[in-house]
């Protein structure tokens, strides 16, 4: 979407991520998203009294590890608290950084070639979650609600950017290159659908060169589609109230994704006093030298660097291909395109199969050893094997295992190529006479009709390139 | 009365066991409980058990440790498996906390036999115990005066000789102050040194727990028991527990103690002649004693009725009826939490909530909030610099002895001002003790208090065993 002549959207995101952490961020319960309601729970997270918090290493670990990545400075850091009643919050305070976080200063390269600017990526407790019956299904107006406190305590880190996004499709793309680092540094699983990861957006409008607008901060969007919409409706919604001569006021909003649009939540006057004060029932954290560089020393490489490597593999890439390699990066299968580039195989080719075939089934790749898959290919490029049979042989593998080689054999692939070939392409010749003249005499185009032909008869297990080849030795 | 040093020795020797020391604690609890209203609680088929299983294993030749069959007494503001838990407050009404604090597990551990709860003002917020939701406590020295507080029912537990010892929490001088105007010795520990899980926060950062006695000996045997440090507090020290026991007659032979002017003055004149006598007695055992002024002590009063209110204004928002005790019904959340925190709390408690809540709050936190955490840094720098030229402090504990029920309810800041000698230590995080040095109006003890830097405990009971010695207390 573009904007009205003269606009420009300036906007900034929040993004929550869920740390995969073992255990809590300030207790031993388990952090596992599905268990049956209060099943993950202790004095320490169900905030009774007399109960105190004790930091989680890993949490911290995950936290430098996500800082490292978005390349910000580590630096000594505390947990404050944020004063607010809430039934899920079962302290009714959210232990959180405040004003000095663990990770700040950073910077996110995109794809576009643009870089945003991480203010800061701090630490944070997880709320737990509240159900409300009745009414409208919000707090407010319910019969009654339920709360479940498995959630409460998970650990979080909140990465705010800075306000270097201008347009909707670069805050997806901010979004979708995130997540991909969240999962490559193995503390996120990155499962939007799943609340694992969540986006708040504020948005403000100007004039190119003008100073900032008055901003609205849109909460709790759990996909990449509705981000991209909030923020579109949004940054239309201020332009035309400033049109209209109205003024934008500083609001929290909601995105209703049924409706497609944004609504007040709160505005600023009536915002909380959050009472953030140093928590004193925890202290500094100052990770010291050694352990930032077992943390450094253990991160593996970032979407930015795997995806550079696979797009060296191939020549002049078209769109497409580009596509098809940041799909084989956000599945993080990249190993079985570097294995076919390392035997001297076709990378694009490997791309494609990886993007297709192995994406269809992601789950079984660990069915399919990286030298199964480089050995597939190499049979479909020295023609042994149609395209359409190397994906049967893939499939077959993914779901069952077993030997490339031997799965072809005992379809009949390989046979194919030789004497049933010649056998079908001699009986086509005979049957269509006419057009095997024209191709005689120089149209090439009747190629096309003899291999499709070719495929019908074999019901697509023919090479055609096997097919050409046919042809011309009988031309 | 025995001390607990005795108690335990017997139960171990056999000469008495942990079952008879217990009877005869519910026996005192029996005939005196219900004029003095210092237990809320008594867990008489828990303790019994107990000791009954002491006694077994003393039987069966074990060691059941340090406290063997000593029976405790609790403030009820310590967390104990089952056993109702009030902070002296409806709010908390009904609810059994499902874990041990800490300190009880540790004193189980060691042999004791934890006898039932105590009184407090309500979320140990009060200086005479009158603040509790279920009737003040009153001093068994004079039943017409009060124990002092917040810790009063485990000072007068002791002072009734129900038990020999008992454990307080001191946040501004809950357990001192109240030790002070019972006759007792206590002792609010350094910051750290005993683990704070399972205590209902007041101020998290000034909370200590610490043990209230009727000989040193007795409160250095409990404190070495609850000392050391535990995973579960982040505050807690690293350090190994200290030995306490086996330096109390260490003596004060060329210490350096440092008698503070800003701690015994405007106290009534026979505070001030027991400080000095003290300051005497101290002399005649060998140590060096200098005048000091710490000026920066002026400032604390304030800068501690910013920082407790502050901190106990959110350690107190989880009481909201949604997961635990009182839940007043309303039409929906929001109402329920306010109905239920106005039913819930007491005047002194809502109080300082709100003054907490106004100094955090957005535009005064600076002027409030901040402020005081600048004194408080002073504070620490002060006393530190203080310690470099002397080993220990000396002053008073509190202004006066015990003053009459109502004396000062009518005032929140006449009764404020009881803690000014007692709070300063608690912003620095050091330890300091009362010990009863002599006597005031109406023969009513007068405690004088001994301060030292971080962790100099096994030094504070060793001056403080020469005055009690020199106070005729062999």
């Amino acid at each position: 979407m573009t904007l009205p002549d003269g606009w420009e959207m300036v906007v900034g995101l929040e993004v929550h991520t869920e740390l995969l952490t073992r255990s809590k961020l300030f207790c031993g319960c388990a952090n596992h998203f599905g268990s049956e309601p209060n099943t993950n729970i202790c004095p320490v997270c169900l905030g009774l009294p007399g109960s105190l918090p004790v930091l989680n290493r890993e949490a911290v670990d995950f936290a430098m590890r996500i800082g490292m990545a978005l390349h910000c400075t580590i630096a000594p850091s505390t947990f404050h608290r944020k004063n607010y009643f809430y039934p899920d919050q079962s302290k009714d305070y959210q232990i959180s950084q405040y004003d000095l976080p663990i990770n700040s200063g950073g910077y996110l390269d995109l794809p576009d070639a643009s870089r945003v600017a991480i203010e800061r990526a701090h630490m944070e407790e997880d709320t737990g979650k509240s159900t409300h019956l009745g009414g409208s299904g919000r707090l407010a107006g319910a019969d009654s609600s339920l709360v479940d406190y498995n959630r409460c305590g998970v650990p979080l880190v909140e990465i705010v950017s800075g306000p270097d996004i201008r347009s909707s499709a670069q805050a997806r793309l901010y979004a979708a290159e995130l997540r991909g680092i969240l999962i490559a540094t193995g503390a996120s699983d990155g499962r939007l659908e799943e609340g694992s990861m969540r986006f708040d957006a504020n948005v403000s409008v100007r004039r190119p060169g003008a100073p900032f607008g008055t901003r609205c901060e849109i909460k709790n969007l759990n996909s990449l589609r509705s981000l991209q919409r909030a923020i579109d409706y949004e940054a239309l919604r201020q332009i035309e109230l400033i049109d209209g001569g109205g003024v934008v006021r500083q609001e929290t909003r909601h995105w209703d994704e049924n409706r497609g649009e944004t609504s007040t939540l709160r505005v600023k006057e009536d915002a909380d006093d959050y009472r953030y004060f140093r928590d004193p029932d925890l202290v500094d954290l100052a990770p010291d030298q050694a352990w930032q560089d077992r943390v450094r020393a253990a991160l593996a490489p970032m979407p930015a660097a795997r995806r550079a490597a696979v797009v060296a593999l191939l020549a002049a890439p078209s769109e497409a291909q580009l596509d098809a390699v940041e799909v084989v990066i956000d599945l993080g299968l990249e190993r079985y395109v570097h294995g076919v580039a390392a035997a001297g195989g076709d990378a694009a080719l490997a791309v494609a199969r990886v993007a297709n075939e192995l994406a269809a089934d992601v789950d079984h790749v660990a069915n399919l050893p990286v030298d199964a898959f480089v050995s597939t290919l190499a049979m479909e490029q020295r023609g042994e094997l149609s395209a359409t049979q190397a994906k049967t042989v893939l499939g077959e593998v993914l779901r069952h295992g077993g030997d490339p080689r031997a799965i072809a054999a005992a379809r009949g692939f390989e046979q194919l190529s030789s004497d049933t070939l010649g056998a079908t392409v001699a009986t086509l010749i005979a049957s269509n006479p006419d057009e095997w003249s024209r191709y005689r005499d120089g149209d090439d185009k009747l190629a096309q009709f003899f291999i499709g032909q070719v495929m019908k008869l074999t019901r697509g297990q023919a090479n055609g390139k096997a097919v050409i080849a046919e042809l011309q030795a009988r031309r | 009365m025995k001390s607990a040093t005795q108690i335990a020795a017997d139960v171990r020797s056999g000469t008495s066991s942990a079952t008879a020391e217990l009877e005869r604690t519910l026996t005192v609890i029996e005939q005196r409980n219900a004029e003095l209203n210092v237990f809320l609680y008594v867990d008489v088929e828990g303790a019994r058990a107990a000791a009954a299983q002491i006694d077994a294993r003393v039987a069966r030749g074990e060691d059941v440790g340090p406290l063997a069959g000593v029976p405790i007494a609790l403030k009820d503001n310590l967390c104990q498996v089952g056993v109702p838990t009030t902070c002296s407050s409806k709010i908390l009404d009904g609810w059994r906390p499902p874990y041990n604090a800490t300190v009880i597990e540790r004193l189980l551990d060691a042999g004791a036999v934890a006898v039932g709860k105590t009184n407090l003002d309500e979320f140990a917020m009060g200086s005479s115990t009158e603040n509790s939701a279920f009737g003040p406590t009153r001093n068994p020295l004079d039943p017409s005066r009060v124990p002092g507080g917040s810790s009063g029912g485990s000072a007068a537990a002791v002072a009734a000789d129900m038990t020999a010892v008992s454990l307080g929490s001191d946040t501004g001088g809950s357990i001192r102050q109240p030790a002070a105007l019972c006759g007792l010795v206590g002792v609010k520990p350094t910051y750290g040194l005993v683990s704070r899980y399972g205590l209902i926060a007041f101020a998290s950062s000034l909370d200590q727990i610490g043990p209230f006695a009727k000989t040193v000996a007795d409160a250095a045997l409990v404190l070495e028991v609850l000392a050391g440090h535990d995973a579960r507090d982040s505050t807690s020290l690293p350090e190994p527990a200290p030995r306490l026991v086996a330096h109390v007659n260490d003596g004060v032979a060329g210490r350096r103690i440092g008698l503070v002017r800003e701690l015994f003055d405007g106290a009534d004149e026979s505070v001030v002649a027991s400080v000095r006598a003290a300051a005497d007695a101290l002399r005649a055992a060998g140590a060096e004693v200098v005048e000091v002024s710490i000026p920066e002590l002026a400032l604390t009063l304030s800068a501690y009725y910013l920082i407790a209110p502050a901190e106990a204004s959110s350690n107190l928002a989880r009481f909201d009826g949604v997961r635990y005790g009182l839940r007043v019904s309303a039409e929906d959340v929001t109402a329920m939490m306010e109905a239920t925190r106005t039913a819930g709390f007491g005047a002194e408690v809502k109080r300082r909530i709100m003054l907490g809540t106004y100094a955090l709050s957005a535009g005064y936190y600076d002027a409030y909030y901040g402020q005081a955490l600048k004194v408080r840094t002073l504070t620490i720098d002060a006393f530190a610099r203080a310690y470099q030229r002397v080993d220990l402090l000396l002053g008073a504990t509190t202004p006066s002895v015990a003053f009459a029920l109502g004396a000062k309810t009518a005032d929140p800041m006449t009764m404020y001002l009881n803690d000014v000698f007692t709070i300063p230590t608690n912003l620095a995080g050091d330890p300091a003790l009362s010990v009863p040095f002599g006597t005031g109006e109406a023969g009513l003890p007068v405690g004088v208090q001994l301060l030292g830097p971080g962790r100099s405990e096994a030094r504070l009971f060793a001056a403080a065993r020469v005055l009690e010695i020199a106070d005729g207390r062999p």
